[in-house]
This record gives C-alpha cells, structure tokens and sequence, in this order.
C-alpha cells in the first residue's frame, strides 16, 4: 500500500540528498565528466567566494530576524484572535493569512517602494518633511535587506500560523475555569501556566513550518531588489545556489552550496526543537 | 436554511465568555491587532485601487489611496492581452486547472495508501520512515533540484505534463498530518471492522477516510493553493505547456503602459484562492488541532 509513496520519497527526495552530497566533491558541469575534487568546492566556497560569505552573512540576518519575531508574531496574533468571538476571529484570520495566500501579492511592495517620487513611502516621507528628494529603495544597498525583512515578516502568517491557532483552539476550555478557581489572577498567568504548555506539538510544528518556508523563500527578494541586487546587498544562499545551477551550470559547486544549506536547516531545527521542548515541560 | 441561520447565529454570539479578563488589556489587544491588520491589508487595499485606476491616475503626485474615477480598463487591457498570446491562451488556463486537479487527486491517493499503516499498524522500518519524513519537513526542497532535475531529464520526461505532477504529489507534509488525523482514530475501530471480514483497502476507505474528511480536506485546499500559484516549473520550457501564473507574469513585464494590468494580475491570481479559504476556514482550521507532533 505505501509503495508509491515511497517510491517517489525515495526518488525525489533520499536519492537526491545522498547524490547531491556525492556530486558535491565532483566538478561536475553538466557536460563534461564529472571528476573527483575532494573538499576543493567547500574550500573554493569559505575562502575564495566572496560572495558566497556575503550570501550567508544575509542569510543569517535575515533568518535571526525573520525567525524569532516571525514566529512571535505568528504566536501573538494567534493568541490575541483566541481572545475574540467567533465573528472577529474568523475575519481576521482571512485579513492576516491573506498575504500568502497568493504566490505573487508581494509585487504590490514594489509599487510602495517605488524608487520614485510616484512610490508611496517616497511621497508619504516627502509630504511630511522627513526627506527632500525620492530614495532609490530598492537600488540603495543599506535598505534592500530591512526591505526584504519587512515584506518577509508581512508574509509570516502562514500555514505555521494556522498550526498555532489551531494549537490555541485544541486546549481543553475546563482547564480556563479549574485554573480560575486555582487562583491564576490574568490572561498572562493563564497564557504561560496553561495555554503554552498544552500546546506543545504545535508549537513544534509551527517552528519548523516557519524554519523551512523562511530558507526557502528567496522569491521575495528576486522579485524586489532583482537577482543579483545592487552589489549584492540582498543575495540569499537560495539565490547563488539558483545561480551555480541554471545559470553557471556549476552543478558540483552548486551541490556544495546545497549541503551547506541543508546542514544548517537541519542544525537551527535541532536548536529550536531543544529550546521549545525546554518551554513545553 | 434555518441550518444556515443557527450557524451565522453562533458567528456572532458570545459564547466564548472568558474568565480572569480586564477591560484595559482588551483594549490594549483590539490596539495590537487593529495595528496588524493594518499592516497586513493596506498593500493588497492598494493592489486593488490600483487595478481600478485608469492609467492617466497610475502616475500623478501625490500617488492616491483611491481612484477618482474607477474603471475596469486595466481588466479589459489584460482581456485583449489573452487573447492576442502566440498560444491560446485557454490553453495556459487549462493547463493550471488540468495539472492542479490531477496532482491534487494523485495526492490524496497516495497520501492516504501511505499514511494509514504509519498511523494504524507495527512493522519493521516504520520508525525509520517517521524519522525520514521529520527530517525531510525541515530543509528546502531546492537542495534536491539539481539532482531530480537530472533524474526527470534521464526518463525523458522534460516538457510532458508528467513532470508537473509527479514531483509534486508526494508532499510530506500532506503525509505528516494526515498520519498524525489518523492516529486520533480508535484503533478498536480498525480492529472491529477486520473481525467483521473487511480487508485493509475496504478499512481504509470505508471507514478511516470518511472520519479523516478535515484532514483530506485541508490537503485539497494547501495542494490547490500550492499548484495555482507554481509559476515557473524547471521541467518545463515549451510554451505549450506553461501555466496561467507563468502567462500572466509574462504579460505584466510589458513596461510601465502594463502596470495597472499587473495589479490587475495580482487580483486575479489571489481571488481563487481566496474564495476556497473563506469557504474551508473553519474545517480547515479543526483539522490543525490535531495535527501537532506526538512524540
């Protein structure tokens, strides 16, 4: 019965981790054949490409910001809306899932950051006073990757936000009620001494929801800053990897810079796993 | 329709009084989500106004919140587009909603064949195919592409309609809340229907499917939302065979003379999905709850 299933699990997604790790320590390319390099990929990748260490040093920041306040925010909106009755509750989960329900409704930002005086962060800066001339958004290098965040963090509230409020709609109303009789004084005492604890699993399952759809998500910055953006400001290791692959055709670098990826998915889901199953128990 | 009046009923009754609450701190909660909600409506408020601007509004100073006289021109502008496509552009529509509704049916097919023994039965190699399936949650699929871009190329299947589903009807995460709806059913269930005399596929879907209904249901709606908006396909370079999101892109690259059209794109391409999640929110949302990780 789970034959096709794991056929295609298998073809499409062990086979392939295994043999990019493989095709990793080979100068593979496509058309010639592939030779056996051993770690000259990964040491071309730490020492000599620049680029590559700017990809990551974006990677980082986007992720340590994306991340953590993502996930916050994920967990408050959908706390606060367990607080409102059904009507509000049901019509403000529409209003905040909205942004990504489509794959293309960020392009609007790109009106709103218009690097001229029609853009409507330009002319709403320049109506008050705040700057004399339009700012280049989207060419400038210093806002390129805060822009890219923003536009992130407006996407958060994805299918790991609907795990969570799922989680807050599973906890058992009558522990409320046992909890008040107890002496549990606000809504805060109830959130950390009840609410959290009894939603552990989709705590989990939300994190590593909002993990790998924040790695995976270079759309965002390709569509807005354009690929590669200005000196790189807003380069994603998703985006030099696209780049080795489909554009160089250096498919052996560019399966270095997948096991790199991959790797440290893996690791900030291990730390993250840890550090909610101390808050769970 | 008095079933319809209760539920809209319910909607906006109180029901759900709370205890331990006070009125400065639901205060401060409407403040919290009234800024949220902002933030997350205003960019789509104006991807709609600016579909309905005509084109001499697009670019005036200062850019208006609203249109002064709204149109439907960019909508028309987008029309005569279609139709004037070196393919036919009923071709783009159908290849979305033929690829979309054959990978969503393959999906469950295979979803659920799979997920009922990892919920419901003990075997050799099962805790290894749990742990393969957590640790294929956490990473991009784009690490594997160049590797199953290789395997597709080698079957000879670039440019074929079998390479826009195949790859896409395993999703994991499908199988992951599936199995986990599937564990909350009572084993005695499976095992009374076995004395009974029915074999594991009647089981399946005789009696865990109908009761596992949310589960399924929300893997239609994510599967639809995921399909309808994959616009750019790797196995995929004939014109023939691209979907309706990779034409309207192409489209809306015209130049500035096409940006009310690319709003208009925009608008277009978030009303189906809009419409399947208002219409599934809730089930959608009782499936969730029982689908966090059990250790």
């Amino acid at each position: 019965m789970m034959a096709p299933f794991l056929i295609l699990f298998f073809v499409f997604t062990v086979m392939p981790v295994f043999a990019t790790i493989i095709i990793s320590f080979t100068d593979y390319n496509v058309l010639g054949t592939p030779n056996f390099v051993g770690w000259q990929n990964y040491i071309n990748l730490f020492v000599h490409d620049e680029i590559f260490m700017k990809s990551l040093s974006n990677t980082m920041v986007y992720a340590v910001i994306t991340g953590p306040v993502g996930y916050m925010l994920a967990f408050i909106v959908a706390w606060v809306l367990n607080e409102m009755g059904p009507f509000l509750r049901a019509l403000l989960t529409f209003i905040v899932y909205v942004p990504t329900l489509s794959g293309t409704a960020y392009t609007i930002w790109n009106l709103i950051f218009d690097g001229d005086v029609y853009g409507y962060a330009n002319s709403f800066l320049m109506s008050f006073g705040f700057i004399e001339e339009p700012i280049q958004w989207l060419t400038t290098e210093e806002y390129i990757l805060p822009i890219i965040i923003i536009v992130q963090l407006w996407m958060s509230m994805g299918v790991g936000f609907l795990a969570m409020r799922a989680g807050f709609s599973s906890v058992d109303k009558s522990l409320y009620e046992a909890a008040a009789v107890d002496g549990v004084k606000n809504r805060f005492q109830e959130l950390f001494y009840i609410t959290i604890p009894a939603m552990g699993p989709h705590l989990m399952t939300a994190a590593i929801l909002q993990i790998t759809s924040m790695f995976a998500n270079s759309a965002v910055s390709e569509s807005l800053a354009g690929s590669p953006s200005t000196n790189y400001a807003g380069h994603l290791i998703i985006q030099h990897l696209s780049d080795y692959s489909s554009v160089r055709f250096q498919r052996g670098y560019a399966s270095a810079i997948s096991v790199i990826l991959f790797l440290m998915m893996i690791a900030m889901n291990k730390v993250v796993l840890k550090l909610l199953n101390k808050i769970g128990r | 329709m008095t079933n319809f009046k209760v539920s809209v009923k319910r909607l906006f009754s109180n029901r759900t009084k709370k205890v331990n609450r006070s009125k400065t701190g639901n205060a401060m909660i409407f403040l919290f989500i009234g800024i949220i909600a902002a933030y997350s409506m205003i960019p789509l408020v104006l991807m709609v106004s600016n579909s309905l601007k005509p084109i001499s509004e697009l670019f005036i100073y200062p850019p208006r919140w609203f249109p002064i006289n709204p149109t439907f021109d960019n909508f028309k502008v987008l029309f005569s587009l279609m139709s004037s496509t070196w393919v036919p552009f009923s071709r783009y529509i159908f290849n979305t909603f033929f690829v979309t509704i054959i990978t969503t049916v393959l999906h469950i097919l295979i979803v659920a064949h799979a997920a009922y023994p990892l919920a419901k039965h003990t075997f050799r190699g099962k805790k290894l195919i749990n742990t393969l399936i957590m640790y294929s949650l956490m990473f991009v699929p784009v690490v594997t592409d160049i590797v199953n871009y290789m395997t597709i190329s080698s079957l000879n299947l670039i440019n074929t309609y079998t390479a826009m589903i195949i790859p896409n009807v395993y999703y994991t995460f499908g199988l992951f809340m599936l199995r986990n709806y599937m564990t909350t059913i009572p084993t005695t269930l499976v095992e009374a229907a076995k004395i009974d005399g029915c074999n594991e596929l009647t089981i399946l879907w005789k009696i865990i499917m109908p009761m596992a209904k949310p589960a399924w249901l929300t893997l239609i709606i994510l599967m639809i939302q995921n399909m309808w908006s994959q616009a750019n396909n790797t196995y995929v370079y004939s014109e023939k065979f691209k979907t309706l999101p990779a034409a309207l892109s192409q489209i809306t690259t015209g130049g500035l003379i096409r940006v009310g059209a690319g709003q208009a794109v925009g608008v277009i391409m978030l009303i189906v999905p809009a419409t399947v999640f208002i219409v599934n929110q809730t089930k959608m949302v009782e499936t969730m709850a029982s689908s966090g990780i059990k250790e």
